[in-house]
Formats: C-alpha cells, sequence, structure tokens
C-alpha cells in the first residue's frame, strides 16, 4: 500500500472548513474566530517547521541533533506546563518544577522504550525516538500541566482549612493530603478515561496514523497499546513528581504554609 | 523565665509587635483590642503558622526543640470560624485513644453523643464553634489560644464553654490566652489583661 501524497489545494481546502467556522462563530457573535485562526496558523508553521528539521534528522543519524531537538522540545514544554498555571510558583522553581517533570514523564520513559523494550539499534534511531518522544511530551504535558494547576488553585482556595488542621498538629503532608490526591486524580483522569475509550468510543492517533501509512492493523494497534502504557505511566510518573515538587515547596520546615511563594496571574 | 509554663519574647510580625510577656500554668491571658489590630496573627504567630521575628519559649525550650506537630499539640489555636474538611464530624476526631475524653467534652459542651455521627453541613455556626473547641482539646494541649471562642455563641452556651475552659485549665502545666470583644466575658474570665494595639501590650488588670 502506498500513501495517497496531499497537496497544498488538498490542505488549503481542509484549512477553509476551519475558515467557514471562524466567519460563521464571528457571524454568530460567539467570539473565538480570531483565536481559532491564529492557533490554526500557528500549528501549521510550527508542523511544517518539524517536518523540515525532520527531513534533515531522519538524513543525518546524528545523536546529538536528536538530544538537543528533545532538549528545546522539553524546555518549551516547561513554559508551557508553568504558562496553563493561573496561580503559580514564583521565580525559576516553577519553571524548573515543570522542566523536571517533563523530563521525567517524556524522555526518560521514551529512552527506556527504546533500550529496553522496542530494542533499537542505535537506540535514537530517528524513525522511532522522535515520535516517541513527541508523542509522550504532547500528552504527558496536559496531565502535568492540569495536576499543577489544580494544586496550587486549591491549595491557594484552601489555606484556611489546611491552616486550621496544622493547628491540630497534623504534618503539612497529611494537612494537604486531600488536595493533592485530588490532584493526582485530576492530572491521570485524561489518561484514564483515554485507555477506557481506546478503540472503542476513539481509535487513538498513533494506530490511526500507521494504518494510513500502511501498517497491518494488528501491528498498528500493538504500537498504539504500547503508547497508551507508556503515556500513562509517563503522566503518571510526571505528575507524582510535579506534585511532591510543588507541595514540597510550599511549606517551609516549621509546616507553615508559603503562600508568599505563589503568583496569581491574569 | 526558664520558670514560665510560656513566654513570648520580643515577637514582631508583619508591621506589628514587639510583644513580650510570659504566662505560668494554670494562668489565664485576656486580649482585647480593636478589630483588624493583629490580636488573630498574634496567635497564628505563636504556632509559627505566620513568619515572625523574637523568640518562643514552652518551659524555657524554644519551638526548634520540638517537631512543628509536636509545638502545635502543646500550643494550641482555636480559630473563630472553623474550618471542617471532612464529611462527618467523626472525621474530625479520628484518634481513637481519646475516645473517653471526647465523650465527656461533648458532654460538657452540651452535646448528646450521636452528635459524631452528623454530617458537618447539619451543624449550626455555633455548634461548629463549640465542636472546634472540641477538636483541640481532645489533643489536650498545655497552652489554648482563643480566639474568641464565644463569637457565635448564646448565652447559654457562652456559659458551658466559660465553665468547661475554667476547669480545664485546672490540669497540671495548663494556661490560655484569650482573645475576645467582649469586656464582661474578659472580667469574668482572664487573670490578667492585655489591650493590643500594633507597637505592643498595654496592661489593664
Amino acid at each position: 500500500m502506498q500513501v495517497i501524497p496531499l497537496s497544498t489545494i488538498d490542505l488549503s481546502i481542509a484549512a477553509a472548513l476551519v475558515v467557514f467556522l471562524a466567519l460563521l462563530s464571528n457571524r454568530l457573535g460567539l467570539g473565538l474566530s480570531k483565536r481559532l485562526l491564529i492557533s490554526g496558523l500557528r500549528m501549521t508553521a510550527q508542523l511544517m517547521l518539524i517536518g523540515l528539521i525532520l527531513r534533515q534528522l531522519f538524513a543525518s543519524y546524528n545523536v546529538w541533533l536528536i538530544l538537543i531537538l528533545a532538549a528545546v522540545m522539553i524546555l518549551i514544554a516547561g513554559r508551557e506546563i508553568l504558562t496553563r498555571q493561573k496561580i503559580r510558583l514564583r521565580g525559576m522553581y516553577g519553571y524548573g518544577v515543570g522542566v523536571i517533570s517533563i523530563t521525567i514523564s517524556s524522555f526518560t520513559i521514551a529512552l527506556f522504550s527504546l533500550l529496553v523494550i522496542i530494542e533499537v539499534e542505535p537506540w535514537y534511531t530517528p524513525q522511532y525516538a522522535i515520535p516517541l518522544i513527541g508523542m509522550l511530551l504532547g500528552n504527558t504535558m496536559t496531565g502535568i500541566s492540569l495536576a499543577t494547576d489544580r494544586l496550587t488553585t486549591d491549595i491557594h482556595t484552601h489555606r484556611n482549612l489546611i491552616e486550621q488542621r496544622l493547628y491540630l498538629g497534623e504534618t503539612w503532608q497529611r494537612a494537604s493530603e486531600d488536595i493533592r490526591k485530588n490532584a493526582m486524580r485530576t492530572g491521570m483522569i485524561p489518561i484514564i478515561n483515554a485507555m477506557a475509550a481506546a478503540g472503542v468510543v476513539s481509535l487513538p492517533g498513533t494506530m490511526t496514523g500507521q494504518i494510513l501509512g500502511g501498517s497491518p492493523p494488528l501491528e498498528a494497534v500493538k504500537y498504539q497499546i504500547l503508547i497508551l502504557f507508556l503515556i500513562a505511566a509517563g503522566t503518571g510518573f510526571g505528575v507524582v513528581a510535579a506534585i511532591w515538587l510543588t507541595s514540597r515547596s510550599l511549606f517551609d520546615k516549621r509546616y507553615r504554609l508559603c503562600l508568599e511563594k505563589l503568583k496569581k496571574v491574569q | 523565665m526558664n520558670r514560665s509554663l510560656f513566654a513570648i519574647e520580643n515577637l514582631c510580625y508583619l508591621q506589628n509587635g514587639p510583644y513580650s510577656f510570659t504566662i505560668d500554668e494554670h494562668e489565664i491571658i485576656g486580649l482585647s483590642g480593636a478589630s483588624g489590630v493583629g490580636k488573630t496573627q498574634l496567635l497564628r504567630a505563636m504556632v509559627e503558622t505566620i513568619l515572625y521575628s523574637g523568640s518562643l519559649y514552652f518551659k524555657g525550650q524554644k519551638p526548634e526543640k520540638f517537631s512543628p506537630s509536636q509545638w502545635r499539640r502543646l500550643i494550641s489555636l482555636v480559630p473563630a470560624e472553623s474550618m471542617w474538611w471532612g464529611e462527618y464530624v467523626s472525621d474530625h476526631f479520628p484518634d481513637e485513644e481519646t475516645e473517653v475524653i471526647l465523650a465527656t467534652l461533648l458532654e460538657e459542651l452540651g452535646f448528646t453523643p450521636e452528635i459524631v455521627s452528623w454530617q458537618v453541613e447539619r451543624l449550626s455556626t455555633g455548634e461548629r464553634q463549640r465542636l472546634a473547641l472540641a477538636r483541640a482539646l481532645v489533643l489536650q494541649p498545655a497552652v489554648l489560644l482563643l480566639d474568641e471562642p464565644c463569637s457565635a455563641l448564646d448565652s447559654q452556651s457562652t456559659e458551658l464553654v466559660e465553665t468547661l475552659l475554667l476547669r480545664y485549665r485546672q490540669r497540671s502545666e495548663t494556661a490560655l490566652i484569650w482573645v475576645s470583644h467582649d469586656e464582661e466575658q474578659l472580667k469574668r474570665v482572664a487573670d490578667r489583661c492585655f489591650q493590643v494595639d500594633q507597637r505592643g501590650l498595654h496592661v489593664r488588670w
């Protein structure tokens, strides 16, 4: 089977749908049209750029180029995690939490699967390494940012309650237990739902792509299962790290809730 | 210094202070002062939930000698408006060893034993305030910091609470610091009383 190549005209027709939607939304006074168009343009530019970069990478097989690309993606993801929080940790620490947890959730998990599960030679073979890292980054980033946002917002909202639990001699871990649990749940629910719906309600992206690309359905499904396990584990480890690093830094060694470390962003 | 049960020395926080006093066993110190002058913050500083400078001593020992949990079980703050995190009253009394103490406390506060199985939502403001007191007292703190403990209570419940607290202070190694806007109440319960303002404490009696 061969993939049918898409022409510029083909893509323009698809884009026209989004433009039409923007016009309709504008006409009905529903807003969003400008943001829709801008993010559409952004998406096209970003993907074209990464397409060009990938073409180079696939041709070169250079481990350093792949590591640099991964590092750049991780640094951008760390920033993205931070900007999605309405209430965030001040200073570089907040950014650091995002970068550390996304590194755990995507880079280490991708590396592990390349070395131990897929066992491709060499491990940085771009055809495997790049899609894996990219897929893990995108999906685990959502979980981590949802969880962190929930955590900082809830700690800020329930500051009096936490403090009253501290008055009763509870440790900071115990006083923030319910809030940390909720943050964990918030971060993990999307991937848990995705696993529950996979194949029944939705055909997830990896297998859809591979099937479109001509792979036998069963092989495509096996890769999809692998990816979903990796995303679930990656999100979980990343969320656990983010919750721990964030909540730990919000209490000092005398178990005082350090609200001054949080800042509200409009 | 070492002889007193609890002492604060040049305690400052935010724009307030310095405050100094010592309190002995069985003593009740009343604190009065205008709203917003920082009385609640003063209590919070004593349990180290806000930043402060100066020194705190429990029987001559600084807080660092204790874990934060130990310190707050010795010096316990009862807030004016209590917050509840569990669905049932019993969720807030997890310690089974204190069951006997709790039963007595509840009776003295005018509750029937069934109150522990109630949903927190069903409680009135006054009931919450009395239960918040019970929540702290079951842990048997040495120094009880009371932030307007009767602000939501009728005269009958106020009397119950006052009687209970006056009895509680008879225990050895126990003292109370009592913030109130009610002059009459402070005269009834406090051995000594300070007027609090931003600069310091002024002896009233």
